[in-house]
């Protein structure tokens, strides 16, 4: 029930965030400072999430078969592959390492 | 004009079903993460912006807490702000009209706007992706989190890799150039250095200060990182390239 919570806030949060765009005075969004920390925090974030994604666990570090699923979700990417591709090869590239024994 | 005739609404339905389809990853991915049927549902209904919806569930199956998820989704969703200025002063909707409008302000609508030239074929192009994006954004969070539920072990079938290739997938798109690249690093190291050091899902919020700060106190374009998961002009010059050209257009004039 909990999590509910803060599911429900995070979906307030992302819909007032977009409404915001819509009344508060440009003037404040318009500053190119503030777009650019906008911009910046986005790239931040989702190399972060992959770097947690790929390599965390927990609070250790750990080299597994995620490894895998980021170098040839990479190669897949590098040759233009739509999303929906990579995210597949990502997950085979994770399943074969693991049935090849590297967990 | 018949409706299907326009071009902006051709761009619109083609990124609708583009970026729609990969719902099924993202509802795959949550009931892997351990959400249920109408958890994931929620996001994708009342956030539906989908790179904070990934970061909410990516948190927390990285054992991260439910504030630090919200955290997370709540600043990578911060550029949706930014878009909803630029839709409010390129579409001016009137009254009520804002309030549907800013929930289908994300990267797709607007870039779909922004690439169409003349108010009335932008509005087309916002309204098509955004209510074509939702509609089919939803219809595939619930196909995959069915699947999903009925899979199993997901790491059998290597879904936690699918989450790493999926965070890149978002994150490749935005990495044209130098410094977004910088800021790539620097934020990827940041997390290494502050996963053994802090409670899981906080190493993301200390990238995300980070890469701020970056934003902060450096000169560079103020558009970067605002590029669309799914690019809707792919064949075309880059939105930069175009507004480089009406610029210097503009100039010579």
């Amino acid at each position: 029930m909990n999590l509910w919570v803060w599911i429900l806030i995070a979906c307030g949060l992302a819909y007032l965030t977009k409404l915001s765009g819509y009344f508060v005075p440009a003037k404040l969004l318009r500053s190119p400072r503030m777009m650019r920390v906008a911009g910046t925090m986005t790239i931040g974030l989702l190399a972060s999430l992959t770097v947690v994604n790929a390599v965390a666990s927990g609070q250790s570090l750990a080299f597994d078969a995620r490894l895998g699923a980021l170098v040839a979700g990479a190669i897949a990417l590098w040759l233009r592959a739509p999303f929906l591709v990579v995210v597949i090869v990502g997950s085979a590239a994770a399943a074969c390492l693991r049935l090849l024994g590297w967990h | 004009m018949k409706l299907l005739e326009s071009p902006a609404v051709k761009v619109g339905l083609s990124i609708s079903i583009a970026t729609g389809l990969y719902g099924v990853s993202f509802g795959a991915l949550a009931s892997a993460s351990g959400f249920n049927f109408w958890q994931t549902m929620t996001f994708s209904l009342l956030m539906f912006s989908g790179g904070s919806q990934f970061a909410f569930i990516g948190v927390v199956a990285g054992g991260g807490s439910g504030i630090a998820a919200m955290t997370a989704a709540a600043l990578l969703g911060l550029r949706n702000g930014i878009y909803g200025m630029q839709m409010n002063a390129l579409l001016r909707p009137g009254g009520w009209l804002k309030y549907p409008q800013a929930h289908i302000t994300i990267d797709e609508s607007t870039a779909t706007a922004s690439g169409q030239s003349g108010p009335d074929e932008q509005r087309r192009g916002f309204w098509t992706a955004g209510i074509g994006i939702f509609v089919l954004w939803n219809i595939f969070t619930a196909v995959g989190a069915l699947a999903g539920d009925a899979l199993g072990d997901p790491k059998q079938w290597g879904l936690d890799g699918a989450a790493v290739a999926a965070f890149l997938g978002l994150l490749w798109p935005r990495l044209k150039g130098r410094e977004p690249w910088a800021i790539a690093a620097a934020a990827s190291l940041a997390t290494i250095i502050a996963v053994p050091l802090v409670p899981a899902g906080v190493p993301i919020l200390v990238a995300a200060v980070v890469a701020g700060a970056i934003g902060w106190f450096s000169h560079g374009r103020s558009d970067e990182g605002m590029e669309p998961d799914v690019d809707p002009y792919p064949h075309e010059r880059s939105r930069a390239d175009q507004a480089d050209q009406a610029r210097k257009q503009r100039n010579a004039e």
